[in-house]
């Protein structure tokens, strides 16, 4: 069970890995912004797995600083953009 | 090759990718998600490592260094067109990649070269974790074992948020950083920063709480505390303090003044610098970590927000900045 | 009974991650910044949701599942908000972003 956990999350983590394309790509700032925070939410899933699979709790807590993270950097996005 | 291993080599590999792609980058901006992206990655790959307090720190300075870039990064955006014209030639360049490949090489080679088992303090720190009551190895080094190195780390983010505020035009000193928002009505983002920071909150001082015998630490909690702040300042929701009010100036010194103080009474109860008497380390390693996270929080939120940009009103100069003050000018 | 909740974990889990590459392949593909957003919006919502309920059974513990279930409810209401302010900058750059 460990072990598929694992595998899952290194399979969510290449997933929205790829969904990074769309910083060097993406015509509009919010684009980029985009693939950020998919990273932001994959991370999540990724160490939520993690923590379950190898039994350290306080990784959960990692996931909760990224969930406030990742939100914060995309607000921090958009109200700097609106500034001009 | 196990699951772990593959995760790690996916990992490893995913983020020299994601740095490359930042350094190449066409975009000031598209550098600075990149670096952000790059900032998530490391704290994956630091809970991959088993160090949960380090990937913690990461993910919560990433917060603050993200909002520094992208703020930098649309700052820049009008003369983005000029500065890329501008670009060093091909000869810097290349003379600042053989510099950093020279410099990945010398680490590389001391890192495979170390003996294995490579040497570590570790037993040694987890043997005398009882003695201080902690059950975190972490913050027994941090506040415990290595404690001067913590106090002359907190006086010299100070003397940073000094030097950021020497950068003030003359006129200004005393004012309020950065720009005035205003709240927009029917505002997401005000709406998110009334949603957000009563958790953000919580979370931070949970963090802080639970150094003792969890990963967690101040470092992490306090900047999730400033992040909280800002996130409330860029929605207009308060506005920055000035740098001359009083109850700014103290809340900044306090948590290395509390830390001084205790640890030169180390010794009259311990008869050495920063020693805690038996059986008090915890209570004072938890008062001093109290004082530390309020102390970090503001000097974090106050280094983002830069150096003083709008002056006081001539009313409230008078007053000694007590009352808060109205008048804002504007730039001239 | 844990060979039946060890089978929905790993179910659960899988389809959350199948939503994380729905999520991805939405954000290459799409043709307009409002039409990724709503990519995004599924991976929050569904992917890492399958993913928490997944992990629901291999916890110990009431407090350790309700740690769970608040981190993604955390991710889902910061993300919808965040949603909504991504779009508002995504129509300011012009409606064929």
């Amino acid at each position: 069970m460990a072990e598929f956990l694992l595998a899952c999350a290194g399979f969510i983590l290449a997933a929205v890995a790829v969904g990074l394309v769309r910083v060097l790509r993406g015509p509009a700032d919010a684009d980029r912004m985009l693939a950020a925070q998919l990273l932001g939410t994959g991370g999540v899933a990724v160490l939520l797995l993690v923590a379950a699979a190898t039994g350290v709790s306080a990784v959960v807590d990692v996931a909760l600083t990224l969930a406030l993270v990742s939100t914060f950097a995309s607000a921090a996005f958009v109200a700097t953009s609106d500034g001009e | 090759m196990t699951v772990a291993w593959a995760v790690d080599l996916g990992l490893a590999a995913l983020i020299v990718a994601v740095a490359v792609a930042t350094v190449t980058a066409r975009g000031t901006f598209a550098a600075a998600v990149g670096f952000v992206a790059c900032g998530l990655l490391l704290a994956l790959a630091w809970v991959q490592l088993a160090a949960v307090d380090v990937a913690l720190t990461e993910a919560a300075i990433g917060a603050l260094t993200g909002m520094l870039l992208l703020g930098a990064a649309a700052h820049l955006h009008p003369t983005e067109a000029g500065m890329v014209a501008e670009r060093p030639g091909v000869a810097l360049r290349g003379a600042a990649t053989l510099l950093c490949a020279v410099v990945t090489g010398a680490l590389a080679i001391v890192v495979l070269s170390l003996p294995d088992p490579a040497p570590s303090l570790a037993p040694a720190a987890a043997a005398h974790l009882p003695a201080t009551e902690l059950g975190n190895p972490v913050t027994a080094v941090l506040m415990a074992y290595r404690a001067i190195d913590t106090l002359v780390e907190k006086v010299v983010v100070l003397v940073a948020l000094l030097a950021v505020w020497s950068l003030a035009p003359d006129p200004r000193w005393g004012g309020r950083p950065g720009a005035s928002r205003r709240r927009q009505r029917d505002d997401a983002l005000a709406f998110l920063a009334q949603l957000l920071p009563p958790i953000g909150i919580v979370a931070g001082v949970y963090l802080v709480w639970t150094s003792a015998d969890h990963p967690g630490g101040a470092f992490p909690g306090s900047t999730l505390l400033a992040a909280m702040w800002l996130l409330a300042r860029m929605a207009g929701l308060v506005d920055a303090p000035a740098v001359s009010r009083r109850w700014l100036r103290i809340a900044l010194v306090a948590g290395p003044v509390v830390f001084l103080a205790v640890g030169l009474a180390g010794f009259a109860w311990a008869d050495r610098f920063l020693a805690y008497p038996d059986g008090w380390a915890k209570p004072l390693i938890l008062g001093i970590e109290a004082a530390m996270t309020v102390s970090i929080a503001v000097t974090l939120a106050m280094l983002v927000e830069g150096p003083p940009e709008r002056s006081l009103s001539p009313d409230a100069q008078r007053a000694a900045g007590e009352r808060s003050s109205s008048g804002l000018e504007p730039e001239p | 009974m844990s060979f039946v909740l060890d089978v929905f974990t790993v179910v659960a889990v899988a389809a959350g991650a199948f939503f994380f590459v729905a999520g991805t392949v939405g954000l290459l593909r799409f043709p307009d910044s409002l039409c990724r957003l709503h990519a995004l919006t599924k991976a929050d919502n569904l992917g890492l949701g399958l993913v928490v309920l997944g992990l629901l059974p291999q916890v110990e513990g009431a407090l350790a599942a309700g740690r769970l279930i608040a981190v993604w409810l955390l991710a889902q209401l910061a993300g919808t908000t965040v949603t909504q302010l991504l779009a508002r900058s995504a129509r300011r750059s012009g409606p064929l972003a």
